[in-house]
């Protein structure tokens, strides 16, 4: 993988100027590639993997089994881009398996997710059935651990 | 009467200390300080490695091995060695799992040398190798590598150093410079051994670490495997220092000499490590490109920014060290890593504790993470500048 992307994935706050520092590029050079990664979509986004239980707007999460019927054109994907369109949804995945599509929903409290479910999603022409799992607790996220990890310390100096 | 230093032995009381231990010492004292002066990993062990461990213990797995090494992770060693350096091993007799390679370095001296005999390795080098050989009751001829030739070994010198002498010594990639043997250099240093009839103890600890093309074993050459002991270990590429896993392959005989030694010293490596270790070689494609991956980047940045600085370093093909040029500072080694530690509390270590041969250079590892080498780099460079401008600060006088 090109070093820019290696860094990026662990340091998606570096600006261009760092970037350029760390890979010894100038910062034209960098900016240039980040475009062109952008553009052709190797690079999806940048993000900030939040904990929400201390961010204050917690809301809830679930995922949601979703089963349903494929179009003789186009198997499962029109159907998976509609429910992946919908805002409350956070990601959206196809699977093998018992059922078809895995989907995040993020809301406010558990009464607003229920109704997307029951409202949004379980009438779209197509859709068979529902099961939805509400998350409890978030222990890893985005390859990040929410555990305080202990870091073992090193020796000072070492041969 | 004796005083208790009285009972001590000529050839151990004749053993220095180590000089990085007095450094040690001097940066434990401080706080803030950003060290480039350690030589192991700054990660801990993959997950997948520390949690065979766990399950090793969960499922009582705490008695002793076979003095060899369990057979599963000596199959494991033979089917990477083969991978990585070569030659082929039999797992049955001619691998040994050893505490680190410091053990098995010491168990293939004291294997092979009658007192008096000569042991040849190139210096600067890892600090254990002269007092290893000295108790062992041999003797250490070191070839000086130099920084003109990128501390590259020159097979003539060892040619010309290797009449009366029985083993050669070889550390590549080399810890404390980053150099690696090229393959020309390789073919005419095996064509040599061969002639000169040299047994060759070959510390490659660092092979997975190199970064410009594939690691070549002296092992792999032509008439070599036979007179090899090949080392290797998990401390560095897998992060598993901890962990104390060695291993050395070589014909069964010499393997059999050595594990008598460990057998009556050692008996075997702590069994959860060998699990470890087991797991850590079914995993090692992806644990070792890791590595390098970020070790290369790493290198990139610290080599780089110290050159701006003012601070040329040979160019490191492998290891995780920087070997830095300070000549130019007019300092000697010691105070330019003194006034460092106490100027901009950045730990470096002196060339000359890898032997004399590194005076005028300091170890800089970039076994840290790019955010605190960019912070070191940082300091580095204020500490040059402010010599540059004339104005040496605090107890370090400007010329030697």
């Amino acid at each position: 993988m090109d070093a820019l992307l290696q860094i990026l994935r662990e340091k998606g706050r570096a600006t261009p100027a760092e970037l350029a520092r760390l890979t010894g590029k100038t910062e034209k050079e960098v900016e240039s590639a980040l475009k062109k990664y952008e553009a052709d979509r190797v690079i999806l986004g940048y993000h900030a993997v939040l904990d929400p239980d201390k961010t204050g707007h917690g809301g809830v999460r679930a995922v949601i089994e979703v089963r349903i019927t494929p179009e003789r054109d186009g198997g499962f994907d029109r159907i998976a881009a509609r429910v992946a369109r919908y805002p409350e949804v956070v990601s959206c995945q196809l699977m093998s398996g018992g059922y078809d599509l895995l989907i995040t929903v993020e809301g406010p409290d558990l009464k607003q997710v229920a109704t997307f479910v029951a409202e949004k999603l379980s009438t779209i022409q197509g859709v068979i059935s529902t099961a939805t799992h509400f998350q409890l607790k978030t222990y890893k996220e985005a390859g990040v651990l929410f555990l305080e990890d202990e870091r073992a310390e090193r020796l000072a100096i070492s041969p | 009467m004796k005083t208790p230093g009285d009972f001590l032995a000529d050839h151990v009381r004749a053993v220095p200390r180590s000089g990085i231990r007095d450094f040690f010492e001097l940066v434990q004292k401080r706080g803030d300080v950003i060290s480039l002066g350690i030589g192991e990993p700054d990660s801990s062990a993959p997950w997948g490695v520390r949690e065979a461990a766990i399950y090793a213990l969960e499922h009582g797995r705490t008695g002793y091995t076979s003095n060899l090494g369990s057979l599963k992770l000596r199959r494991e060693i033979s089917r990477y060695v083969e991978k990585i350096f070569g030659p082929s091993y039999n797992p049955e007799t001619e691998i040994l799992v050893s505490v680190g390679v410091s053990e098995a370095i010491d168990l293939a001296l004291r294997a092979v040398l009658n007192p008096g005999e000569t042991v040849i390795y190139h210096e600067p080098c890892y600090v254990s190798y002269a007092p290893s050989i000295a108790l062992a009751h041999a003797k250490g001829r070191a070839i000086r590598t130099k920084p003109e030739n990128g501390f590259r070994l020159n097979p003539a010198e060892v040619a010309r150093a290797a009449d009366g002498a029985k083993v050669l010594l070889l550390n590549f990639p080399t810890n404390p410079t980053g150099a690696v043997l090229s393959g020309p250099d390789l073919d005419a240093l095996a064509r040599i051994c061969v002639e000169k009839d040299l047994l060759v103890i070959s510390d490659e600890i660092y092979a997975e670490l190199t970064y410009e093309g594939r690691h070549a074993s002296i092992a792999s050459r032509p008439g070599m495997r036979e007179r090899t002991i090949l080392l290797h270990g998990l401390s560095k590429a897998f992060a598993m220092t901890g962990f104390r896993i060695g291993y050395a392959c070589a014909p069964a005989p010499l393997i059999e000499a050595m594990m008598k030694i460990h057998q009556y010293s050692i008996l075997c490596a702590p069994t959860p490590s060998q699990e470890a270790a087991t797991e850590a070689l079914k995993e090692a494609d992806t644990i070792t490109e890791e590595a390098r991956n970020t070790y290369r980047i790493r290198r990139d940045l610290l080599q780089r920014r110290l050159r701006d600085a003012g601070l040329p370093s040979i160019r490191a093909e492998g290891a995780f060290y920087l070997f830095v040029d300070i000549r130019g500072t007019g300092l000697s080694a010691r105070e330019f890593a003194m006034g460092l530690l106490e100027e901009e509390r950045v730990a470096v270590v002196p060339g000359e504790a890898f032997g004399p041969g590194g005076e005028g250079f300091v170890r800089c590892s970039y076994a840290t993470s790019l955010d605190r080498l960019e912070v070191a780099a940082d300091r580095i460079q204020r500490f040059m500048a402010k010599r540059k401008a004339g104005t040496p600060a605090g107890s370090v006088p400007a010329t030697r």
